[in-house]
């Protein structure tokens, strides 16, 4: 019994890390798929996480938090559409001055406005995301197994856990079963065609980051506003980039996407729960390893040992209409 | 809409890239003045803190010593069209190349030892980086995305050297023994009597042969002649008989040997033990150092002395005003990249009507 509650409890811990990874991969999807490389993803939740909590504290209400942190990372992804679409100036560079300013913006003014090196203030109450306790929860708890399950690792998360989720099949469908998504799937491997179709390639893309934009401003939100309950400074700590390496790892597909952050987040759920444990046979697992498990995976993969990842082909290239 | 657009060569070289700057200082600046203080008193602050007197300079040319390799390792890179974020992870196996050296020799004299530690140094980093490069060339995954993932794997590596290998037994603290002292370059202002105690040391210059060297490498040699022309076109660099292929991983090694000379500079200069993050970010800085700097030697070294400065400085004035943390020279590093990099020719259609309008 004991090593089922174990392995619930990392199952549920390993899900509330996956949520990050979730929404900047699908992010990342949204964006590459359009032929825009996004290395932005880790600024763009940061700046989230900060403008969510500020607007919490300030109106008490965790909505308004999500609200703002949305708009924020838009307004990032909107200054990386207009470098990269606009200006067709090099993607990387300008994902990484996004990076640079997310980190310095959010630390010079959280201390600035707050006096406490950079850290918030606690939000409390109705300015964080509560746990949402689903129906039956309190009924399956006497189950065996499945009542610890249901009650931890499906029910009593905040809602951006439940919202991240349902993004899964939303950007399937989007992206499979509707004109825009065909559209999007198209301008990232061959703009000229769908430019010669007569459909902006410009708007397009545009639209492929405001929508990277809207998922980052969840995943930072649900990091400040439901996870820590206040912004540290550089809280997201890398998880841009394990995003953008489950993004490689799942070849560019919303489902696949859900797997690979699920993986990834539960690997470091078993990394923190490993920490100074002798496994029988094994001895001690250092933990960097497996922190480092998920870069390592990405490498192989990308140099196609085991199953090529190919990127839209598109990707990274600026449009230059021809005359 | 797409029409392009042409500068005198004087512009685009010069008046172009000192525009993008001064807009990124300016909204610098504006940032300032949204905390609620005076942007040219900053400024003033920040300026004589770094330059206003003897120790000021010792602590800016040590931060500069740190940005030249960084931006130079970028620069080289970049001139075959390749793109090293690696820089953080490249230096910090650099700096293990240079601990493992120093810990072995640090009994034998200093002449012995200091060079082979330098030279493990480079080796490491180059080695780390010439993986992505291979794996770049060979098996065509994108060298940016390889670097970056090399750079958790090499932070990983180190933290676990230091903790599980490195640390001695005793202590707690995750970092290993001193170096004996043949590991330790010499300060110098113990080279030179009479200076103030700083943490500049020979590394510094290092640094200045460095620059020499990949000015030679990339614009007076046979190999620089095809780092280049791979960068501007791997497909006639091909028909003029170069292996793009070769070319991107030698060129990946020597970049990631400038960025693991880094560690010169911070171990085997400073601390005089391995310790962790002692690359603090200065890989990322060597982006916004090479972009200033146009990935020409001189332009680096000139565009790493700002940024010593802007470090300096701001350490400074981080004392003076409370409310302009570090963090500002980050933001400015943000800026800096985002004006002089990925919008590097916005202002570009402006000036030619302007210029053009003239004459």
């Amino acid at each position: 019994m004991e090593l089922i509650d174990t392995a619930i409890g990392v199952f549920a811990s390993g899900l509330r890390l996956a949520i990050p990874l979730l929404c900047a991969c699908l992010a990342g999807l949204y964006s590459e798929r359009s032929g825009i490389v996004d290395i932005g993803l880790e600024g763009k939740m940061l700046a989230a996480a900060f403008g969510a909590t500020v607007a919490a504290l300030s109106t008490g209400s965790a909505l308004a938090g999500l609200g703002v942190g949305i708009v924020v990372s838009v307004m990032l992804g909107l200054i990386h559409g207009f470098a990269s679409i606009s200006q067709r100036g090099n993607q990387i560079v300008s994902g990484m001055a996004i990076n640079m300013l997310a980190v310095g913006l959010t630390a010079l003014l959280g201390n600035a406005w707050f006096r406490e090196g950079g850290r918030t203030p606690s939000l409390e109450g109705a300015a964080r995301f509560q746990p949402i306790a689903l129906p039956g929860a309190e009924a399956l708890a006497g189950v065996p197994v499945i009542g610890p399950f249901y009650k931890s690792v499906v029910s009593g998360h905040p809602l951006p856990v439940y919202l991240a989720l349902a993004a899964v099949p939303m950007t399937w469908f989007l992206l499979y079963r509707t004109r825009w998504g065909l559209r999007l799937r198209a301008v990232g491997e061959n703009p000229a065609a769908v430019d010669t179709a007569g459909v902006s390639v410009s708007a397009l893309r545009y639209s492929a980051v405001v929508m990277a934009g809207v998922l980052c401003g969840l995943g930072g939100t649900y990091l400040a506003v439901a996870q820590a309950a206040a912004f540290l400074p550089n809280m997201t700590a890398g998880k841009g980039f394990i995003a953008l390496a489950a993004l490689i790892f799942a070849k560019w597909r919303p489902v696949h996407a859900l797997g690979a952050c699920l993986l990834f987040g539960l690997l470091d759920a078993v990394a923190i729960r490993l920490q100074g444990v002798s496994l029988p046979g094994v001895g001690q697992v250092p933990v960097q390893a497996i922190q480092a498990l998920p870069y390592v995976i990405t490498v192989v993969l990308l140099a196609g040992f085991v199953g090529r990842a190919i990127p839209p082909k598109a990707v990274g290239i600026p449009y230059v209409k021809e005359r | 809409m797409s029409r392009p657009v042409s500068l005198p060569r004087w512009a685009d070289l010069a008046l172009l890239p000192v525009i993008n700057v001064l807009v990124a200082f300016f909204v610098a600046g504006l940032v300032v003045l949204a905390i609620g203080e005076h942007p040219l008193e900053a400024t003033r602050i920040l300026l004589t803190g770094a330059l206003g007197h003897g120790e000021g300079i010792g602590f800016t040319l040590y931060y500069t010593t740190n940005f030249i390799f960084s931006g130079l390792a970028v620069a080289v890179a970049f001139h075959a069209g390749l793109f090293n974020i690696g820089g953080e992870g490249q230096a910090m196996l650099g700096g293990i190349g240079a601990g493992v050296a120093a810990l072995a020799l640090g009994s034998l004299p200093g002449i012995v030892a200091l060079p082979i530690a330098v030279l493990s140094a480079a080796l490491f980093g180059a080695a780390w980086a010439a993986v992505p490069g291979w794996l770049q060339a060979r098996r065509g995954s994108h060298v940016v995305i390889t670097t970056i993932m090399f750079n958790f794997i090499a932070s990983a590596l180190l933290v676990y050297l230091l903790v599980d290998v490195f640390r001695p037994p005793t202590s707690m603290e995750p970092s290993s023994r001193i170096f004996g002292p043949g590991g330790k370059l010499p300060f110098i202002h113990e080279l030179i009597p009479g200076l103030p105690k700083t943490p500049l040391n020979l590394s510094f210059v290092l640094a200045l042969l460095a620059a020499a060297l990949v000015y030679i490498l990339i614009y007076r040699s046979r190999l620089g002649y095809a780092i280049r022309t791979v960068g501007a076109n791997p497909t006639a660099a091909r028909y003029g008989g170069i292996s793009p292929e070769r070319i991107t991983i030698i060129a990946m090694a020597i970049s990631g040997a400038l960025a693991g000379l880094m560690a010169t500079n911070e171990i085997l200069g400073v601390q005089h033990r391995l310790i962790n993050d002692f690359t603090g970010g200065y890989g990322f800085v060597g982006i916004a150092v090479a972009l200033m700097g146009r990935g020409h030697p001189v332009g680096i070294i000139l565009s790493a002395l700002l940024f010593g400065v802007l470090y300096q400085g701001g350490t400074e004035l981080a004392f003076d005003k409370p409310k302009i943390t570090r963090d500002m020279i980050v933001v400015i590093q943000g800026l800096v990249i985002l004006f002089a990099g990925a919008l590097e020719f916005m202002f570009k259609p402006a000036l030619a009507r302007l210029i053009g309008g003239r004459g």
